[in-house]
């Protein structure tokens, strides 16, 4: 194996090690910040984070390179252990932008406590790193490995504040949950290794290729599947897995970490979580599409997601109604979000099954996640400049007045808002739309139904938001114009803060109108 | 053709939403109100020019000035699309002129914050704007929505009574309509088989291969409560009325002048040619709800004391007129509609207007605490019973036409349709003149003759006057001269052999 692996790296001109680059200096990276965390004096402790930054600038150029060298030219690479999967491409950039938009956020939030913050920074890292891996993944213990990495880096990061009582009852909530959820998916993994390790199907297999060599690789259980042999514990163990996945997406009825997690949590690592974390999960069903489109199992497997997105879009958003902790509301809204990419999702899926795959199918999922991921971090960002001392307690009353305090933070916000409710002419909506469409064309009339109702209630919650940071604590007509009820609350933003959240805004705003950059971009990672 | 560098359509459209992205990046004063003055002149001057040169326009397809942009959804069949014809041409006009009224009516208003009053008043116009020149039935929606965050945040902060629940309740309502109309109109766009918004590709679609019976008559069920909650339709107008008396004067005359014409523009201009028989199968309900419009709320308004909420009731009736055009499925009934729809936008508009002016000299907006600011204040009185005249339907003024085309249209649908919607006329006739008296003449109630005695209201100041004075010749120019709405309008519908004529 080790000759055979080292005589194949030396003589192929397509390095399978280069591919990864971007990840591996991500990783190296992480593990740089702790050297530097030692060995830098104390004034230049201060910029590890910025440096992180800026490195990860540079991975970013690297990782569109590799994305534009991989998309079409490997299929896999490893022994199929990663592969060039549907929209792992789009990911792996997506997920460095998200890392480096945590960092910015985290450099806001980490300052208002008492906390190590090198630590934090690396972690994110290595989190990146494993959810990049993640969307590549083509084997099911590759699969099983990154998201162990993510999972268990999260359960670090969600109680990182120790001093709170909220962010460690968070740390224990995600951690008995994950670990439940792991469970379910390493359950599930084993069933479909014994399918697919059957040695009664052995004879019908092409051995030469790199995914079918190995049964956990998802060509071989793929071949697993189609030869109908025991197809319950093949359906079963299906379901496992995806409920698995199911927990990291947020989709009813695993979504009961995350109200509780959410508000505990350091607003960085809330936003890393429904953005992020979400987001990954969503690669890993994109990745096992084949296995629950093209085999005996969709029959199985397919109702089950109907039922959960209804649930989940309903449940979401009832959920949200009644909160007035904002990041419960980020929360909960964010499981209606996920409900709303499931629709994309399964109209992807009755589309595919009934004309086979089309690459423009998917516009609409990474439309929606690039609108979803632009204003979450407005808002997040938002967030984490109103916070006061304890994080966790983020209640709607905090933003009272804000837009006398901050003019610039309440635009901000009712842009991030209204993309979040799919108002025009903001990104958000575009993304609801191209998702309206697909369910249409699929003929899913009642999701529709649902999604439309959805989004009228959505608009209470959020712009009860909007309610608290423009109406309240107006109506003093006897003060003198422009002076701020409290003129000691009014918020300080840092000029670079400002800019990052200007530019989300306005690239909200922006792509709401003119769609063509981002089009394009899915164009050239054959994604639309 | 175009003199001018650019294209005039997106001009409109774009400079209004230009200053209001220089006023958000934190103009000075002074800078910000030169932009909206700039941002609210453009789209009426260029509405103005518009209907000047619309008769030697060049066509395509029956639009004039049509420009096509490629904004990145093109696979998709969506495209920025401009254009302008019969219909649309008079309700753009309609849109830049009471644009224009609205937008220097809030720049003397000396409201709070009037910075970030203008900004989102200049958002709110260039999406009216952009939603008649739209020959593109997604940017049509698109356009639309702009007005909803924006109405928002200016019903809540610089609101009247209840404004808290007003914003709320009509957003929710609003929204509701806007995602409604949202399904019919991605309806359409799928079951066509177009697989393109373009209103021009789907009419020739339509008419080489017309929907279904069942699927029209879906697609329009969909569509006329979609739209019919954007327009107050009973009983799904209550959000209407609370939202208007709560709204600061701009933003209603904005509102219930232009951008409520949304929704009975997209029926006459998407759902009547390409669903006709769907509209036949409603046609009857649609009657009968828009009659329960004029006469219910009817009623409703005489009780108001309000005078604020009177004008909004008084709109919600007058919107029950405008579907029974809708409803009557002719040539003739859109023809009155369409009139009809400018006649309202700009007395309605004038209203509120004059409504505002009035609260300022009486600080109230209860009727009972009003009377005899006629001896005080003669111009606004005069302005005041005039546009009262007109929202009635006296002639010599635009809604005159409008409510003559469609009585005659509906008697050849209904006869007893006709004649109740007649009498609605005497309901509005009763509130419109009791108001006029109520408020200008007869005695000083006591709480007017102590605010009197405090201040002495003044007349119409001439920065009250000029946005008056345009929307009231703009009235009187169409009610003297209707031909300037009709040509345009005749040629249109004689050419459009989708919808039935009788």
């Amino acid at each position: 194996m080790t000759t055979d692996f080292i005589t194949t790296t030396a003589q192929s001109g397509s390095n399978p090690w280069s591919y990864i680059l971007p990840e591996i200096s991500l990783g190296g990276l992480a593990l740089l910040l702790l050297v530097f965390e030692i060995v830098f004096p104390k004034t230049l402790k201060r910029h590890i984070p910025t440096l992180s930054i800026i490195a990860q600038l540079g991975i970013l150029v690297l990782t569109v390179c590799a994305a534009m060298r991989t998309r079409g030219n490997v299929s896999d690479y490893f022994y199929g252990m990663l592969a060039n999967n549907t929209g792992a491409q789009f990911m792996r950039i997506f997920f460095v932008i998200v890392s480096i938009l945590v960092h910015g956020l985290a450099m806001i939030s980490l300052k208002k406590q008492r906390v190590p913050r090198t630590e934090f920074f690396h972690i994110v890292l290595v989190i990146t790193a494993a959810m990049m891996l993640l969307a590549q993944a083509a084997n099911f213990l590759m699969l099983f490995v990154a998201l162990e990495t993510v999972t268990v880096g999260f359960y670090i990061l969600i109680s990182y504040y120790r001093a709170s009582p909220l962010s460690l009852e968070a740390g224990l909530k995600y951690l008995i949950l994950g670990a439940l959820s792991s469970g379910l998916l390493l359950f599930g993994i084993v069933l479909l290794y014994g399918v697919a390790g059957n040695p009664d199907i052995m004879s019908n297999i092409p051995l030469s290729e790199g995914g079918f060599r190995d049964p956990l690789g998802f060509e071989r259980v793929f071949f697993g599947f189609t030869s109908g042999i025991n197809p319950f514990l093949a359906n079963t163990g299906l379901l496992l897995v995806l409920s698995g996945i199911a927990f990291k997406i947020g989709l009813v009825p695993f979504q009961i970490w995350i109200p509780d997690v959410y508000q505990g949590a350091p607003t960085p690592v809330t936003a890393f979580l429904s953005v992020g974390s979400k987001t990954a999960g969503f690669a890993v069903l994109l990745s096992l599409l084949r296995i629950i489109v093209f085999t005996p199992a969709a029959k199985v497997v397919v109702p089950f997601l109907v039922v959960m997105t209804f649930a989940t879009i309903i449940f979401g958003n009832l959920a949200a109604l009644t909160q007035h902790n904002v990041k419960r509301i980020m929360g909960l809204s964010g499981v209606s979000h996920a409900g709303f990419i499931m629709i994309g999702v399964l109209s992807m899926i009755s589309v595919m099954s009934e004309e086979g795959y089309k690459s423009g199918l998917f516009t609409a999922i990474f439309v929606y996640l690039i609108a979803y991921a632009l204003a979450s971090f407005a808002v997040f960002g938002v967030m984490a400049l109103v916070a006061g001392e304890s994080d966790a307690e983020q209640e709607l009353s905090d933003y009272h007045g804000l837009s006398k305090r901050s003019p610039f933070l309440a635009g901000v916000l009712a842009v991030g808002l209204g993309s979040l409710a799919g108002i025009p002419p903001l990104f958000g909506f575009m993304g609801k739309l191209l998702v309206f469409i697909s369910a249409f064309q699929a003929g899913l009339y009642g999701m529709l139904a649902v999604a439309i109702l959805g989004v009228v209630v959505s608009i209470y919650y959020y712009f009860g938001w909007l309610r608290a940071a423009f109406f309240q604590n107006w109506q003093t007509p006897t003060t003198p114009s422009d002076v701020p009820a409290h003129p000691a609350d009014r918020i300080r933003v840092p000029v670079a803060m400002k800019a990052l959240l200007a530019v989300l805004a306005l690239a909200s705003v922006f792509f709401g109108f003119y769609q063509k950059p981002v089009m394009d971009l899915l164009v050239l990672l054959r994604l639309a | 053709m175009n003199p001018f560098p650019v294209d005039l359509l997106l001009l409109s459209i774009a400079t209004p939403l230009a200053a209001a992205l220089i006023i958000a990046f934190g103009a000075h004063k002074k800078l910000a109100l030169f932009l909206a003055y700039i941002g609210f002149s453009v789209p009426a001057l260029v509405a103005v020019y518009l209907v000047a040169k619309f008769a030697g326009a060049p066509q395509h397809h029956g639009y004039a000035f049509f420009t096509s942009y490629d904004m990145g959804l093109a696979a998709w069949g969506i495209k920025l699309t401009l254009g302008l014809n019969g219909i649309s041409l008079g309700l753009f006009a309609l849109a830049g002129i009471v644009g224009f009224a609205a937008g220097f009516y809030a720049l003397q208003s000396g409201a709070e914050r009037l910075k970030y009053y203008l900004l989102l008043l200049l958002v709110m116009q260039g999406g009216l704007m952009g939603v008649f020149a739209s020959v593109d039935i997604f940017f049509f929606y698109f356009f639309h929505e702009f007005a909803l965050i924006a109405t928002f945040i200016m019903v809540g902060v610089w609101g009247g009574r209840d404004r808290n629940y007003a914003a709320m309740m009509m957003t929710i309502y609003l929204t509701l309509g806007a995602m409604l109309s949202l399904a019919g109109l991605i309806a359409i766009y799928i079951k066509s088989g177009a697989g393109t918004f373009d209103l021009i590709a789907l009419r020739e679609t339509i008419a080489a291969q017309p929907l279904s019976a069942l699927v029209q008559k879906n697609i329009f069920g969909i569509l006329m409560f979609g739209f019919g909650v954007l327009v107050s339709l009973f009983p799904l107008h209550s959000w209407a009325p609370l939202g208007y008396g709560a709204a600061p004067s701009s933003a209603a005359m904005l509102h219930a002048g232009v951008l409520k014409k949304f929704g009975l523009y997209g029926l006459i201009q998407i759902a009547l040619p390409l669903l006709p028989s769907g509209a036949g199968h409603w046609a009857h309900i649609l009657g009968v709800l828009a009659l329960c419009n004029v006469i219910v709320i009817g009623f409703v308004t005489i009780a108001q004391s309000d005078l604020k909420q009177m004008i909004g009731y008084s709109s919600v009736m007058h919107m029950g007129y405008a579907f029974l055009g809708i409803a009557a499925m002719s040539t003739l009934g859109v023809g009155g509609v369409v009139i009809m729809m400018i006649g309202h936008g700009l007395s309605v508009a004038l209203l509120f207007l004059l409504a505002t002016s009035i609260h300022h000299r009486t600080q109230t907006f209860d009727m009972a605490e009003m009377g005899g600011l006629a001896k005080q204040a003669p111009v606004l009185a005069a302005f005041f019973v005039a546009t009262t005249f007109a929202s009635i339907g006296l002639p010599g003024f635009a809604n005159f036409w409008g409510e003559l085309t469609i009585f005659i249209a509906l008697w050849g649908f209904s006869k007893w349709m006709t004649i109740a919607a007649v009498a609605g006329i005497i309901i509005s006739a009763i509130y419109g003149l009791r108001s006029a008296a109520r408020v200008f003449f007869g005695p000083q109630s006591a709480t007017f003759a102590k605010v009197a005695a405090e201040h002495s209201p003044a007349d119409l100041r001439w920065s009250e006057r000029v946005p008056a004075l345009v929307l009231l010749a703009a009235l009187l120019l169409v009610g003297f001269w209707p031909k300037i709405i009709t040509t345009p309008l005749n040629a249109h519908l004689n050419h459009a052999p989708y919808i039935s004529q009788k």
